[in-house]
């Protein structure tokens, strides 16, 4: 039932919007009909007047017609030697008691039914009985390592609140437990097997919070070897290096979608880790990646901390499965995203949460009716965090036209671009990169050639014409094409690329225009009185000056960018030194200082920061230094230094393009 | 005759050895007219309160295939300090610590007195007894409760420097680490996956690492005990920690759903505390204890599945070959039996449960071993936690009467041969000159491994005579036999004791009356006996009957006096006219008749048999009983029916129950409560005798008897009444009405049947 069904014979039956089948209307629905042929209680009913709804799902719509259980999360963290030295487990776990309060809960409830969890890991596993009975925890060390089991069912999965003590004793006495480890084999999929088979034995969904940090070499299934290979960049096998290496991670994507048992996963490398292998259980779960390279307690704990805290604390819908209806002419025929699909039409999701985004491709497949429009239903079954089972409606229609003009005039380029990022991220697991990236520009200049021979004034041929709504899409596509992800230079790690590709894959439209075109923010002219964010400017080295300070943000990192004849008082305001000279780059975070230009970039960052499902890092930048150069890849109009065309050079080869199309 | 019989006696108490003949028959093929092998029981740790051990090592035989020990009837030639062995004749040299000795200054060794004499002797290094509790958790609350605190107890008895560990399982297999502080931790192994010596050590961290240095790391020296010490330490450390660990042991918290038996992993539990073993204290003492509540339900060596619907096997359903699960446990459980006896280490098992625990398929890893077996209803009754305290019981010297590790060696004098061992021993399948071709018990060897025995534990040992017919042994010569016995006693130093006895040759034609008079129809019937279970372990019943019966009328025939084909003129002399009856009531008994026991019992009760000294052994034969009354003192009375009389107590001690059975006289007065009248004391006396002899028998027995107080017409008389001799039943009624014992219902034939039977065929001359 949506507003698209059209009632008739009185309120006595209804025409589907869809199928245009027509159905009576059950007894305990019937309403009867106003004077323009709508239903009586039109408002009063969401589904009748809304876009978008939630019900609450029957129990045919639960998991063996049972109510589901509230979810639990499972804490899950590396005790391998480099964790422990670090310092990284002992901040897991003081952190993590402060964390363990802030579960999402509903909003009517008191505290969260979610469940938590805790096992610890390097060679073999060990969990926790956390009962809190229990004067102290228990551990129970699970070796067999080739079948994973879970070693208790009483005591493993507890109310925090209930469970206090234990849990905290527990999380004290951790980092001490493995204090004099010198374990330096880590395991991988039998973690996740074994916080699946947790979930699946307490018959509830859940997450998974894993916190790893290197490559899986133990004697285990899914273990991993170091098989990055420079050589194998722009080659036909470069795409192997973005498959798993082996496919026993697909089979466990598989098992843990079917147990609703989504893979939160925190990276924290050294060297390779294979991204492309442990990350995917990840992706196919709905689950989030983070990667901290070379983790450094004191520079990067603010930005992990964030992220950790924001995950936890994140809306989530869990075991939730997806199905987008259409009217007849046209059908979804791709899906893209964090997502798993067993058969064409479901689209399953171990957990959602709101930075998750799935974006689907439509096709015709008939001729579409002008008068009645372009109808998509989007219905989203899932588990909330109190453990009720949901269904939540999202409807929308589009007008048709049978004009192409009409079409150019109402697309929206951030949305093609998500579009074309995600499927050309899909497309370099099966075919060479080289052909990806032609397929890119071939497809900008068909679009463009196309309005031009269909729509636009006649004009002279040397002329490059683009449709108003399309003015930028050349500038993004050259961005797009500049990404390190179909860029294979042996300068760019391995693990970094398939980081981005699986970042990308469930990024939202917002999240990917500002991560393939980064914000540039000018600071030096800053007004101070206004509340207001600067106009960003665009991404080039023309736009820095000497005498300048600009912000740059791209979804997963900030730079402060300094001119080296930048204003003393911007400079003293900001870092509380006397020159530019003076200013360290070490920092990642500014110092919070009393005054008008330390307060105003504190808010801008916090402006940028907000709606974002990253943590960015900031990184401070001085002109003419060493690390201006990393700054400079992300001046995506200039040219790259690993190739890349400038804008300019894009924008004349799209022409080149378009007119040898047009002849 | 007494001269034999006290000869027999005083040779059990100073050697701990009975021998079925003590003159033997001097060719093969008279030895084999005999009927009944020549063969002994062999009590290797006999106490001797009067034998004080020797701290030096024994000296041996140099012939690299005799290496016999030094013993009394060695010839000595004192002036050239030279010395014969008497089993292979070669002269040997003394060292030269025995420069000083002469006729008068004797080594103990040469000592006739010292015919067994016991050497302390200073080999490898000396490593802690070791206890391994293996706890099953799939209890009754109230079970486990009485098992936590037996447990608890039981560390107080301990040595406190032994090593302790503690498995527990029920769906899951628990291997608890003691060592640490605070945070209590385990190893979980799932209880359906059997797994190798090597992946449990791997998974317990075991196996020393491959390579221990690596660079940016702190050096750690790996010190060997610090390893396995996570599992195992030592009992004064962690007492405590213990305690509370078992205090805290909770039942196997997974759900078991109605209908259901609990999931109890036994199987891997018990190879789990093998593989622990093996990897970390190969050859030395250690006891693996298994405390178990009910049958393996999964995994290796699951003896029946979790649905209750379905039985657990029985006597008809294995002769019916029924009892799916049993081969393939049983095979498990020997797999495991056999690592655990070649590592040196031993198996117990108390199995306390109403309904069979599948000790048929476990029983080998106790027997191979040595390990006590235990069955009892409840883990919370006087019957376990007495016996299981017994099991730290301490000898007259304050030692511990268990012993680890022993390996027995026998050397036998030219003619004779050895065909076998009977008892909780393994073969070391040491071949050598006197390993007889024709097996007797375990066989082919003339050495055995005993993982674990205490002072009582005792061995049927076979001989075969191999002297030709015709090759006569000089007048006055004598047949030796050697038993070596290197041990690790509780105190955990390394001891080896000797025993060398000689017997007299015989010619049977000539002297059969020597022969005959020299038969010890005791250890005659409890070698048949062990022989008998031994075959019955892997032969159908019947035949095994059949087998005994014919051996029998063969020694009839051999030795009994008559005439031809006239039964009434059948006699035996003195020293066989037990011996019928002896294997009368071994026909009956419940180690060769499976009807009315469960196959558990039945393996429990063989088990129990092939072990026990010869005193024991025989109650279990032919139990005993005592009647009390008023017309004299407490007095010993025929296992037969005429003996229950109304006015009579009777106290049967069938080894493994004690039953008081008050005659239906006595009954009628205790409920008229005449013993609680002033005037009546004597009655109440009466009353009391039986019961303080009965506590008496309690109190020394290991495992401790059931204990059955019962009275005429008691549900629980049957006891009694299966076990008497049925001469009086409903099919001869004469009796009835006469005050002379009560009729038993039964078909069972009654002995005067038996050995009228016997006559007829010994004499006839058909057979």
């Amino acid at each position: 039932m949506c507003p698209f069904m059209q009632f008739i014979e009185g309120g006595r039956r209804y025409q589907c919007g869809f199928c245009n089948c027509v159905n009576d209307v059950p007894p305990f629905f019937f309403q009867h009909l106003d004077h323009i042929g709508r239903r009586v209680d039109h408002y009063e009913r969401p589904e009748l007047s809304l876009g978008s709804y939630e019900y609450v799902a029957t129990l045919d719509y639960c998991r063996n017609n049972k109510p589901p259980k509230p979810p639990a999360y499972i804490f899950m963290i590396d005790v391998s030697y480099r964790n422990i030295n670090s310092g990284l487990v002992k901040l897991i776990c003081d952190e993590l008691k402060t964390l363990l309060d802030k579960l999402p809960r509903e909003e009517q409830e008191e505290s969260s039914a979610i469940r938590v969890g805790f096992v610890t890991y390097n060679k073999v596993l060990h969990f926790f009985n956390v009962k809190s009975s229990l004067a102290q925890p228990q551990m129970m060390v699970v070796s067999d390592v080739g079948e994973v089991f879970v070693p208790l069912l009483d005591g493993f999965l507890v109310n925090f609140q209930e469970s206090r003590s234990v849990v905290i004793n527990l999380l004290d006495q951790i980092p001490e437990m493995f204090a004099d480890t010198n374990e330096s084999e880590t395991i991988f999929a039998p973690v996740i097997q074994a916080g699946m088979e947790a979930l699946k034995a307490a018959e509830c969904a859940g997450k998974l919070f894993i916190f790893h940090s290197s490559l899986p070499t133990a004697e285990a299934p899914g273990k991993l070897r170091n098989r990055d290979d420079k050589k194998l960049l722009n080659t036909d096998k470069e795409k192997t290096l973005f498959q798993p290496q082996v496919n026993s991670y697909e089979a466990l994507a598989r098992d843990c979608v079917a147990n609703g048992c989504c893979v939160n996963l925190f990276l924290f490398p050294n060297q390779y880790v294979d991204v492309a292998s442990v990350g995917l259980v990840t992706m196919c779960t709905g689950g989030t990646l983070y990667k901290y390279n070379n983790f450094q307690l004191d520079a990067d704990s603010p930005q992990f901390l964030s992220d950790l805290r924001k995950d936890i604390e994140k809306k989530t819908g869990f075991d939730a499965i997806m199905r987008v209806r259409t009217s007849t002419g046209f059908r979804a025929t791709d899906f893209f995203g964090a997502i798993y699909m067993n058969n064409t039409t479901d689209v399953e999701m171990a957990a959602v949460d709101c930075d998750k985004a799935v974006t689907v491709e439509f096709k015709h497949d008939d001729k579409l009716n002008e008068d009645s429009g372009a109808l998509i239903q989007c219905a989203v079954l899932y588990t909330s965090i109190s453990g009720q089972r949901r269904l939540r409606i999202h409807n929308i229609g589009l007008n048709c036209s049978s004009q192409l003009a009409d079409v150019y005039k109402t697309c929206e380029t951030d949305a093609l671009i998500n579009f074309f990022a995600k499927s050309a991220f899909k497309a370099i697991l099966s075919q060479p990169l080289k052909m990806v990236r032609e397929i890119l520009v071939n497809q900008t200049a068909h679009m463009l050639a196309c309005y031009r021979k269909t729509c636009a004034s006649p004009s002279a041929v040397s002329q490059l014409i683009l449709p108003d709504a399309m003015k930028v899409l050349p500038v993004y596509m050259n961005c797009l094409l500049k990404s390190c992800v179909l860029v294979g230079r042996p300068e760019i790690p391995t693990d970094e690329r398939a980081y981005q590709r699986q970042l990308v894959t469930s990024m939202g439209v917002a999240d990917t225009q500002l991560f393939f075109y980064p914000q540039l923010l000018p600071l030096h002219s800053l007004d101070l009185k206004s509340d207001t964010i600067p106009a960003a400017v665009r991404c080039s080295e023309e736009r820095l000056s000497e005498g300048g300070a600009f912000l740059l943000a791209d979804g997963l990192r900030v730079f402060l960018w300094l001119g080296v004849s930048a204003p003393p008082e911007l400079i003293q305001g900001l870092f509380n030194v006397p020159s530019f000279a003076h200013i360290s780059t070490e920092a990642t975070s500014l110092p919070d200082l009393d005054n008008p230009f330390s307060k105003k970039l504190k808010s801008i960052l916090e402006h940028i920061q907000s709606q974002k499902p990253y943590t960015m890092k900031l990184t401070i930048v001085k002109q003419r230094e060493q690390s201006e150069m990393f700054f400079r890849q992300f001046l995506v109009e200039d040219k790259s230094i690993y190739g890349g065309a400038s804008y300019v050079d894009f924008l004349c080869c799209v022409h080149k393009e378009i007119c040898q199309l047009l002849s | 005759m007494a001269t034999y019989l006290e000869f027999i006696q005083q040779n059990e108490e100073r050697d701990g050895v009975r021998f079925s003949w003590n003159v033997w028959p001097s060719s093969r093929l008279e030895a084999t007219r005999m009927v009944v092998p020549l063969a002994c029981l062999l009590t290797p740790l006999k106490e001797r309160l009067d034998l004080p051990p020797v701290q030096y090592e024994p000296v041996l035989c140099s012939r690299p295939t005799c290496k016999a020990v030094l013993n009394p009837l060695c010839q000595v030639d004192y002036r050239a300090k030279l010395w014969a062995c008497n089993f292979c004749f070669q002269r040997n040299q003394f060292p030269p610590a025995y420069a000083g000795i002469s006729e008068v200054n004797q080594p103990a060794e040469l000592m006739p007195q010292f015919s067994t004499i016991e050497y302390i002797v200073q080999r490898g290094p000396q490593t802690p007894l070791i206890f391994l509790y293996v706890v099953d958790t799939c209890l009754e609350e109230e079970d486990l409760q009485a098992l936590k605190e037996s447990l608890q107890m039981s560390l107080s008895l301990l040595p406190a420097d032994a090593l302790v560990g503690l498995i527990t399982f029920g769906r899951m297999v628990q291997v608890h680490e003691l060592s640490c502080e605070g945070i209590s931790k385990s190893y979980v192994f799932r209880g359906t996956k059997d797994l190798t010596a090597k992946q449990i050590q791997d998974m317990l961290g075991l196996s020393r690492p491959a390579v221990p240095i690596q660079q940016g790391r702190p050096l750690q020296t790996p010190e060997q005990p610090v390893i396995s010490s996570r599992f195992l330490q030592p009992v004064h450390k962690i007492d405590m920690n213990l305690t509370d660990l078992l205090g805290e042991l909770q039942r196997d918290p997974w759900p078991v759903t109605q209908g259901k038996r609990p999931l109890r992993s036994t199987g891997v539990a018990l190879s789990i505390a093998v593989g622990l073993l093996e990897g970390t204290f190969p050859n030395t003492g250690a006891r693996i204890m298994l405390f178990t509540g009910g049958p393996p339900t999964q995994g290796p060596g699951m003896v029946v599945g979790d649905e209750l619907k379905t039985p657990i096997r029985s006597w008809h359903d294995i002769e019916k070959d029924n009892a799916r699960f049993m081969k393939k446990a049983t095979k498990h459980y020997e797999t495991l039996a056999n690592r655990t006896a070649t590592n040196g280490h031993c198996i117990d098992i108390y199995a306390c449960a109403l309904d069979q625990t599948g000790l048929l398929e476990m029983k080998c890893c106790a027997n191979l071993t040595g390990g006590h077996m235990v069955m009892g209803d409840s883990f919370n009754t006087s019957l376990f936690k007495q016996t299981f305290q017994r099991v730290f019981n301490k000898g007259f010297n304050g030692e511990f009467r268990m012993a680890f590790g022993a390996n027995l060696d026998v050397k036998t004098s030219r003619e004779l041969k050895i065909a076998g061992a009977i008892g909780p021993c393994i073969s070391l399948n040491a071949k050598g000159p006197c390993v007889s071709e024709n097996e007797l018990g375990i066989g082919g060897t003339s050495q055995w491994k005993m993982c674990s025995l205490d002072p009582s534990t005792t061995l049927a040992i076979y001989f075969e005579v191999v002297n030709q017919h015709n090759a006569p042994i000089p007048q006055g010569g004598r047949g030796a036999v050697q038993f070596v016995t290197q041990y690790q006693h509780s105190s955990t130093q390394k001891r080896i004791r000797v025993t060398t006895i000689a017997r007299n040759w015989a010619d049977a034609q000539s002297q059969l009356q020597h022969i005959e008079a020299a038969f010890d129809q005791e250890a005659a019937a409890v070698l048949m006996a062990r022989l008998g279970v031994y075959r019955a372990e892997s032969e159908e019943g019947p035949d095994v009957l059949r087998w005994l019966d014919r051996q029998l009328i063969r020694l009839c025939q051999k030795f009994g006096q008559y005439n031809k084909d006239d039964p009434n003129s059948f006699r035996l002399s003195e020293s066989f006219s037990l011996y019928p009856q002896f294997m009368f009531h071994l026909r009956r008994s419940p180690f060769l008749q499976v009807f009315n026991n469960s196959p558990d019992e039945s393996s429990y009760y063989r088990h129990h048999f092939a072990r026990q000294d010869l005193t024991q052994s025989l109650i279990m034969i032919q139990p005993i009983l005592y009647a009390y009354s008023f017309h004299g003192p407490p007095e010993p009375v025929l296992l037969d029916s005429s003996s229950i009389l109304p006015d009579r107590i009777l106290l049967m001690d069938t080894f493994f129950q004690i039953v008081i059975y008050l005659g239906e006289t006595i009954a009628q007065w205790q409920k008229a409560g005449y013993q609680e009248m002033p005037e009546y004391e004597n009655f109440k006396h009466l009353l009391q005798a039986p019961l303080d002899d009965a506590q008496e028998i309690l109190q020394t027995r290991f495992p401790m008897p059931r204990y059955i107080h019962t009275e005429h017409g008691g549900s629980q008389a049957r006891f009694l009444l299966s076990k008497v001799n049925p001469s009086q039943t409903h099919n001869n009624l004469y009796a009835w009405g006469q005050e002379s014992g009560a009729p038993i219902l039964t078909d069972d034939v009654s002995l005067q049947v038996f050995m009228d039977h016997l006559k007829k065929l010994a004499v006839s001359s058909a057979s």
